[in-house]
């Protein structure tokens, strides 16, 4: 199993991962071997077997819809690394990179 | 009397007597701390001031006659993957240096409500990723039975600090075995319960289907005492079960005259390491003198276990790790002096995108990166079907084998590890390597069960040889009350490294 490196390229950026040129290279072989690994599953005939997303067969749980506490507004901002004390800052969500 | 000598059951025993204060106690395990962590590297941050103020208090309320919680006194190690609110919590990464959650999670809430003592957080695999300890940012964990080896991950920092008895009880969490397989390769006993047994609020998240905190100690009865605090319903998490939690601890008495183990001839494939399979073989002789009986069942496919997990818990890690966009918490990129407006060839969409991307690329480290790419490929249009739809359909066949096997035995025996502590640096040139020493401790996870590991011997070079029981959904009175008896039966569990003695 190969894979292409411009298509590592393009999961990178579906994963928001910014890769060097030598990341990219590795990652390229690196995703090739254990991709051919997992294949493994292939030989099991699956068809008939539903899948199975969670160990328990748990069932949603709801709770009352009423107002709890929660975070503050200062507790919720108090790690991030720009806020104007009311919201988060981020650089423009619009526009051309290479202003971040 | 030397803390460190004792059980966690008996510090807890003697400070409710009288025969030692808090502070004593948690003032000897910080003074070992300090002697031997500058090699072994098992903790991120020690809590000396915060953890001699709170033990204080407990001693001012036992003598005010006041009521003292289950653990009253008791130092104990958290992996840094639990958020702790006045200690930092950063998973071994450099994308969490230095944050600080805002609120505890479930099992330190428990911890502290117990009156236990915590003492620092421990290293680990960064984000709980690895098999070695090697993966942290802040440098590898050295094992304490063999400096110049790994003490297995991800909780390998709880592991060494319970090894070298800087702390006697840890707490670590388990997505494919890194309570196990450090355990065993560190000569102590690691309890993965049930999964939704312990609370996983506050547990940054990994593989949110898998995941599961669990109890590190000396003894399977020390892993019964705080596992008892630590488990239970919280509705702050939705898969947490509503079961009651049993006394572990006043459960443990009943023999094993008529427990049926079963052993898995896949188990003992070529890659067992011989002195691994005399240790193992040795612990079921143990079991049949105390009243068990060894029979021999099928896992037809547990050779699939790796696999499988190797997809699934990417894809769920992908999609948790998401979070990390450099916006709320957590690293964030400078804004870019020569830096190329694309990565790959392809041009970042904006410059929130591009703040993402570099944050991401900055913050994480090379198996995070891995993980998050396998998750990502796995779960994108066009393969979503071949790679992780097929492992969900073999998850069902693996836990459907487990409840065959539960039919015909009541706990499955065998090896944690095929092989005893391995070099620093011997796998880390190869990921699939690296992901193969999980092979014996993932499908506990993917089926959702319970499993345990301790020690059953030691190699001629004297490293610890671990055997891991695994048990049906709930079962850990009976997984903790067999390792008990074995413990009872053999003094492996007892053994300290000489170097740190």
């Amino acid at each position: 199993m190969t894979l292409a490196r411009q298509d590592v390229a393009k999961v990178a950026m579906l994963a928001r991962l910014e890769l060097s040129d030598a990341e990219l290279d590795t990652m390229t072989s690196e995703l090739s071997k254990i991709v051919g690994f997992v294949s493994l599953l292939d030989e099991l005939d699956t068809a008939a077997v539903p899948p199975l997303a969670h160990p328990l067969d748990t069932q949603n749980v709801f709770r009352d819809d009423e107002p709890a506490p929660s975070l503050t507004t200062a507790a919720a901002l108090q790690s991030a690394p720009r806020h104007d004390g009311e919201f988060f800052l981020v650089p423009a969500v619009l526009g051309e990179s290479g202003a971040a | 009397m030397q803390p460190a000598d004792l059980s966690a059951t008996d510090i807890v025993a003697a400070i409710r007597q009288g025969d030692l204060t808090a502070v004593q106690c948690v003032e000897a395990f910080l003074d070992r701390i300090a002697r031997l962590d500058g090699s072994l590297n098992a903790f991120l941050h020690v809590d000396r001031d915060g953890a001699l103020a709170t033990a204080a208090a407990i001693d001012a309320r036992r003598k005010a006659g006041r009521p003292l919680g289950a653990l009253a006194g008791l130092p104990v190690a958290v992996k840094d993957a639990l958020c702790t609110a006045d200690l930092p919590t950063t998973c071994a990464s450099r994308m969490l240096a230095g944050f600080r959650p805002p609120y505890d999670a479930d099992t330190v809430v428990r911890l502290r409500a117990a009156d236990a003592v915590i003492v620092g957080k421990t290293n680990m695999d960064e984000f709980a990723m690895g098999g070695s300890n090697e993966n942290s940012a802040f440098g590898p964990v050295r094992n304490p039975w063999d400096p110049a080896r790994a003490p297995g991950g991800s909780s390998g920092g709880s592991a060494a600090c319970v090894a070298a008895d800087m702390a006697p009880v840890a707490i670590g969490s388990d997505t494919g075995g890194s309570i196990r397989q450090p355990a065993g390769l560190c000569g102590i006993t690691g309890l993965k319960p049930t999964y939704g047994r312990v609370s996983r609020r506050g547990l940054v998240a990994f593989a949110s289907s898998l995941d599961q905190i669990g109890p590190m100690a000396r003894s399977a009865a020390d892993c019964a005492l705080v596992l008892e605090t630590i488990a239970g319903h919280d509705p702050g998490d939705s898969t947490s079960l509503a079961d009651v939690v049993p006394r572990y601890t006043e459960l443990l008495e009943q023999p094993l005259t008529g427990l049926r183990i079963g052993r898995v001839r896949d188990h003992y494939a070529d890659g067992l390491d011989p002195e691994v399979r005399r240790g193992v073989d040795e612990a079921f002789a143990v079991f049949e003198a105390a009243g068990a009986t060894v029979h021999d069942v099928e896992l037809p496919h547990a050779k699939y276990g790796v696999a499988t997990y190797y997809l699934i818990a990417p894809c769920e890690a992908s999609s948790n790790l998401a979070r990390y966009d450099g916006a709320h918490y957590g690293h964030r990129a400078k804004p870019g002096e020569g830096h190329r407006a694309e990565s790959g060839g392809r041009r970042f969409e904006s410059p929130l995108v591009e703040m993402y991307c570099r944050s991401r690329g900055e913050g994480f480290g090379p198996e995070v990166k891995r993980r998050i790419m396998l998750g990502t490929y796995a779960l994108s249009a066009g393969y979503y079907d071949a790679y992780y739809a097929k492992a969900l359909k073999v998850r069902r066949l693996i836990r459907q084998d487990y409840l065959d096997a539960f039919q015909k035995v009541d706990l499955i025996g065998g090896p944690v590890s095929a092989t005893p502590a391995f070099r620093l640096g011997e796998k880390t040139g190869d990921p699939l390597a690296m992901y193969l020493v999980d092979l014996y401790t993932v499908a506990t996870n993917l089926a959702g069960v319970g499993g345990i590991s301790f020690p059953c011997g030691f190699t001629k070079g004297g490293l610890p040889i671990g055997f891991q029981l695994q048990g049906p959904a709930l079962a850990e009175p009976l997984l903790l009350r067999a390792a008990d008896r074995f413990q009872r039966l053999t003094e492996w569990h007892v053994r300290r490294p000489e170097r740190i003695a």
